[in-house]
């Protein structure tokens, strides 16, 4: 008894630290689900008296084609990097040379600039190529700068990789790419899961690339998002559903694959 | 750290190795040996150019940029010296901004570490449904800032949000929150208060909502690797709770403090998104930062030294930070070896 009472403190802090953390997915479900005469933001708190799917589809029908951009650059920005990152980190894994370690840190160091410092470059550059305002810009941009971060936690992952593996595999006369293709990819994937979950969050949720390279019809989901809560004729039922479908994907992502991306969490924190 | 990171390799694939043991050893030519010698070297190559180019290069580029002529949209790039960078130090935008983001800094990285090892030091005491609870407390992880900042600014609202609950509960006076353009008195310097604006906490709020499980889970991974032997060798000298806390688990927990000062602070630095959605610069620019200025000065003044400069002095604060901190934790490593 005595036991269980001391637990009650414990267990106030995480029931309110709980309640801050889903408040603002109760807002952003309550509303969205509202009908619009109950929308108001001095009712803002009350549950709906009916489910209403209006902001629902008001919201789509404004949001689809952002989300549609949003995939498109998303899903192959995420595939193009992890294949990238898979094979740096092999190499730097298990084919070390003389000055890789000093190579590996100053790709590394890529992933701690302020991406302000190369914003102007970047956009003359892509201007130059004529991949400026387009989807396959921004997959490009977001390969290059995911080059660190995919290839530090690959480098991780092959590094538990007994290197007997490898070395009886060289024995067997593969070489480094024999080795990559017939040993270290297919013990890729759960490398590749958590990498690729850790790449489509970071890309799906990403705003300074988008609105910097992107305008009009080309934009992703999230520079759109942010048009209709800067406009203060936008109604507020209507903001919350598109919020929420724009948080949808990478939140189901969550739901269900959490576990993997909390590694990518964790191993992009902590240099191996 | 080790298990934490720990991506997991199946086992029982490894016959992957034996299935191969049967071809013999292939003879190869001096110029294929030579190519496979520097065949890992090619490999990176690529990525080795393209950081090379689209960070250093670029970096290099913006450097000139800012000591140039560029402020049209007709790019002149002849030497203008360190024009842009005194005009800077004039300027009252740009000096409340660095203000703002250093206030945002400290506030939001010293919240995050106290909210993060509570809720890690609370779940490593094993309640019922830890693993719900960290999740719960993870989630908001995966949400975009554009996303944090457009609910935020609803529930910060002065006329609505967590406003009709404070009107409910009776309070007299309600906080303007990002609205406000009251700043909590410091001292001058130059022509700016250095103080806190009341209109960060809302943002402040809005952050630690997005990020305070980073620290947590960094501190649960410290946690688990301090081992329950270490904890009993403690109670057995006769160390109380309090104590094993304060002289055992915290010290350990230093190089996890030091990660998350790193990560948080960076991020914190260079915030965007969160600003440019939930207030903007603000009235009197109590909410601008250095990195919307930057944005604005740029893309939409075609003030392109004036960008330049402060991407450059962005750069500077990121390396301010973690030059120390990188160094600290170096040293922490080299201790917890010997």
């Amino acid at each position: 008894m005595n036991k269980a009472l001391s637990r009650v403190p414990l267990y106030t802090v995480l029931v309110l630290v709980a309640l801050f953390a889903l408040l603002p997915l109760y807002i952003m479900v309550i509303t969205s689900f509202k009908p619009p005469a109950e929308a108001s933001i001095a009712r803002m708190w009350e549950l709906p008296s009916s489910l209403s799917f209006s902001a629902w589809d008001r919201g789509f029908s404004i949001l689809r084609p952002y989300l549609v951009n949003s995939f498109a650059l998303a899903i192959p920005a995420t595939l193009l990097s992890s294949l990238v990152g898979s094979i740096n980190g092999y190499v730097f894994a298990m084919w070390r040379f003389k000055g890789s370690e000093i190579v590996f840190n100053a790709l590394l160091l890529g992933m701690f600039i302020p991406y302000q410092i190369v914003l102007i470059p970047l956009v003359q550059t892509l201007n130059s190529i004529g991949l400026f305002n387009s989807i396959p810009g921004l997959i490009l941009t977001h390969v290059i700068y995911g080059i660190p971060i995919t290839t530090l936690i690959f480098r991780n992952f092959y590094a538990r990789i007994p290197m007997e593996i490898i070395e009886a595999s060289q024995i067997d006369g593969a070489g480094l790419l024999g080795t990559y293709r017939r040993v270290a990819l297919p013990l890729s994937l759960p490398g590749f899961v958590v990498v690729g979950i850790w790449q489509f969050t970071q890309i799906w949720n990403e705003f300074l690339w988008a609105v910097t390279i992107t305008s009009a019809g080309q934009r992703p989901v999230m520079v759109a998002l942010q048009n209709i809560s800067g406009s203060q004729i936008v109604e507020f039922d209507l903001q919350m559903a598109a919020a929420l479908q724009a948080a949808l994907p990478t939140l189901i992502i969550y739901v269900l694959l959490g576990r993997y991306f909390v590694r990518g969490l964790l191993a992009g924190a902590v240099k191996g | 750290m080790a298990q934490t990171t720990d991506v997991g390799v199946a086992a029982g694939d490894t016959d992957a190795a034996k299935d191969h043991r049967l071809p013999p050893r292939r003879q190869r030519s001096a110029l294929a040996r030579r190519l496979e010698r520097y065949l890992p070297f090619l490999l990176l190559l690529p990525s080795i150019i393209a950081i090379g180019v689209f960070v250093y290069g670029f970096i290099a580029w913006t450097g000139w940029v800012s000591v140039s002529n560029w402020t049209t949209f007709v790019q002149d790039l002849s030497f203008s010296g360190f024009d842009a960078y005194s005009r800077l130090l004039d300027d009252f935008r740009f000096l409340s901004g660095l203000r703002n983001v250093i206030v945002f800094t400290i506030l939001f990285v010293g919240v995050s570490v106290v909210i993060g090892l509570m809720l890690a030091l609370l779940l490593d005491r094993d309640p019922w449904g830890a693993p719900i609870w960290r999740n719960l407390f993870l989630f908001p992880l995966a949400i975009s800032f554009v996303v944090t900042g457009v609910v935020w600014q609803w529930l910060f609202n002065p006329r609505a949000g967590v406003n009709l609950i404070l009107d409910r509960l009776g309070t007299e006076t309600l906080p303007m929150w990002y609205v406000s353009t009251e700043i909590i008195p410091g001292w001058r310097w130059g022509q700016i208060d250095v103080a806190i604006p009341i209109a960060l906490v809302a943002v402040v709020v809005a952050a630690v909502w997005q990020m305070s499980g980073f620290a947590m889970a960094i501190y649960l991974a410290g946690l688990q690797g301090i081992s329950e032997d270490l904890r009993e060798a403690a109670r057995v000298d006769g160390a109380s709770e309090p104590q094993i806390y304060r002289r055992v688990i915290l010290p350990m927990l230093l190089p996890m403090t030091i990660t998350i000062v790193i990560v948080l602070g960076h991020i914190s630095l260079k915030t965007f998104d969160l600003i440019f959605v939930m207030t903007g610069p603000g009235t009197g620019y109590v909410t601008d930062v250095p990195a919307v200025y930057m944005y604005e000065s740029t893309f939409r003044a075609n003030q392109f030294a004036r960008g330049a400069a402060i991407s450059v002095v962005l750069l500077v604060l990121v390396v301010a930070l973690m030059a120390p901190a990188v160094w600290a934790r170096n040293r922490t490593e080299e201790a917890a070896s010997e």
